[in-house]
């Protein structure tokens, strides 16, 4: 295991201890050790069907650990999601009943309105001022009073960010949020997310089952693979964190992760090469 | 070119829309003009002139027994039994379709006892009504809610479990809790489709209401059809038939423009992926 795990100099906002999930006999994840500090930007990699979004479901509280626990800023982390993480998903993320400013405001009104989870008067002025500056720090100024389906996906995407940042939740989880976007939008979605982790001191988790994006984006790269492979039962071992990368300028990959982009590309180009016949 | 690509022009389409009710209108007209060459009495096919006559009697003099208009009359009853017993209808399919497709616990307890209400054939516990809540009002806004409650109850439940789930776990992750997310989540979202579920099941609620007034009232449209049925008069039957179309037919139309107003969203193009 590579062992490049930061220095634990502060209280770690999430703690994973000795966290195992099965579901029956099938033991999905195992033996998850993990320290993240707030303001890393954590990046999961892996086959599909490896647990990523197990552990991500996690994280969120749609799912609890069968073994060990998480904590959550030295709390055990709420079994259902609340306001503490902020979420985005590949899509549908966005209220289609409201227009974007609408869903931006919707969590600062859900605050303040427990009854009507609607704001009136001077108090939704004011959560109005704070939504456009939101929507103007996603780029969406513009596009303030259109519904989400008179938007592109990446505008869609711009606006779940958006809505999620405004509860500036403790932890921010990405379920391959640009998985379903073109490559050029793609990577102006990757300029926005990392100049707002950059100037927000986000604490980023993103589950991404491209590689190169994963390892691009990101201070820390999370490998999940299984380990161990029994051929007659495969449920018998879960996956791990194979790998648990520390990203700076001067780290170089380890040359099997290399390899595996490399080979990712070359498979993605003969796909689109196959698409453009 | 093979038929299945040849579409008719603007002018083409209207002339055909309208083709098959002028060639009805010219059968009544030729078939009614053979009978009553035969019989000048014959009840059956009246003329044109007798239905002015009918429609005159009935709509715009006031009748020598009462002094009411009748079709008015008539009209007025019917149109409240059918928008009470549709509204209140439609206020419990909401609430009831809501908490079923959001709360698993509700749904639990409840999703059964409404499909089994569903299966029973409305028209066969009229009669229970009947006595239970005696020959008055109560009982004809009954038979519609029974007729149509079940089906809008389970199309609501059908089409709040068919929000995405991301939807919902975004919701809570913005801070909100459950009755939060109902009003202003969830509520929203179903509205145009309670619209459309209301437009559907009209058709049986007229069906409801018309079986219940010929049974017992004393004034509405239905109640008039089955009592003048007995002097087989085809001369006022027909206009009130028609009338309950167009009724029908503009009900249906003001529910649509509704729907495409208040919800411009939900009518609205989806944008691409």
């Amino acid at each position: 295991m590579n062992d490049s795990s930061v220095e634990k100099t502060t209280q770690p906002i999430i703690e994973i201890k000795q966290v195992w999930k099965e579901y029956g006999d099938h033991i999905v994840l195992e033996k998850l050790n993990l320290n993240v500090q707030a303001g890393e930007f954590v990046s999961i990699v892996g086959a599909s069907g490896c647990g990523k979004t197990t552990l991500l479901n996690m994280l969120l509280g749609t799912e609890s650990q069968s073994r060990g626990e998480i904590l959550l800023d030295g709390e055990p982390m709420p079994t259902e999601p609340n306001a503490t993480r902020g979420i985005v998903f590949q899509k549908y993320s966005a209220f289609p009943h409201l227009n974007a400013l609408e869903n931006v405001m919707l969590g600062a009104e859900f605050a303040d309105a427990p009854l009507l989870g609607k704001v009136f008067g001077t108090p939704r002025k004011k959560i109005k001022e704070q939504a456009l500056e939101m929507l103007t720090a996603v780029g969406l100024a513009d596009a303030a009073m259109r519904y989400p389906n008179e938007l592109s996906g990446g505008m869609q995407q711009r606006l779940a960010i958006a809505q999620a940042l405004i509860k500036e939740p403790r932890i921010l989880l990405l379920d391959e949020p640009f998985g379903a976007l073109d490559p050029g939008i793609r990577k102006d979605m990757h300029k926005l997310v990392s100049e707002l982790w950059q100037k927000r001191g986000l604490t980023i988790f993103m589950i991404t089952h491209d590689l190169s994006e994963g390892f691009s984006l990101g201070s820390r790269v999370w490998v999940l693979d299984k380990p161990r492979i029994d051929p007659q039962q495969p449920e018998r071992y879960g996956a791990q964190i194979v790998y648990d990368i520390a990203l700076n300028a001067t780290q170089a990959m380890p040359s099997s992760i290399q390899t595996l982009i490399e080979k990712q590309a070359t498979a993605k180009s003969a796909v689109q090469e196959n698409t453009h016949e | 070119m093979r038929l299945m690509n040849s579409k008719p022009s603007r002018s083409m389409r209207l002339a055909l829309n309208l083709l098959p009710f002028v060639l009805l209108l010219i059968i009544y007209t030729l078939a009614s003009d053979a009978r009553l060459l035969e019989n000048p009495s014959d009840k059956l096919l009246p003329s044109w002139s007798s239905f002015a006559d009918a429609i005159q009697r009935m709509a715009f003099e006031p009748s020598k027994r009462t002094g009411e208009y009748l079709l008015w009359v008539d009209t007025i009853s019917s149109l409240q039994r059918l928008l009470l017993g549709v509204g209140i209808s439609a206020l419990i399919g909401l609430v009831i379709g809501v908490a079923n497709g959001m709360l698993p616990l509700f749904r639990a307890t409840l999703s059964p006892l409404v499909t089994a209400v569903s299966l029973i054939p409305p028209m066969a516990i009229l009669p229970i009504l009947f006595i239970v809540f005696g020959l008055g009002e109560l009982s004809k806004v009954m038979l519609i809610i029974i007729g149509i409650c079940p089906i809008l109850i389970r199309d609501l439940q059908l089409r709040t479990q068919s929000l995405p789930v991301e939807q919902l776990l975004k919701a809570q992750t913005l801070g909100a809790n459950t009755w939060q997310i109902m009003v202003r989540v969830v509520l929203p979202q179903v509205l145009p489709p309670l619209l459309n579920a209301v437009r559907l099941t009209l058709g049986s609620a007229w069906l409801f209401l018309i079986a219940g007034e010929a049974i017992a009232a004393t004034e509405g449209l239905g109640y008039r059809i089955f009592l003048i049925r007995r002097y087989l008069a085809m001369d006022v039957i027909l206009p009130y038939v028609l009338w309950i179309a167009v009724l029908a037919f503009l009900m249906d139309t003001i529910l649509r423009l509704i729907s495409k107003r208040a919800f411009p969203w939900y009518h609205g193009k989806r944008g691409e992926e």
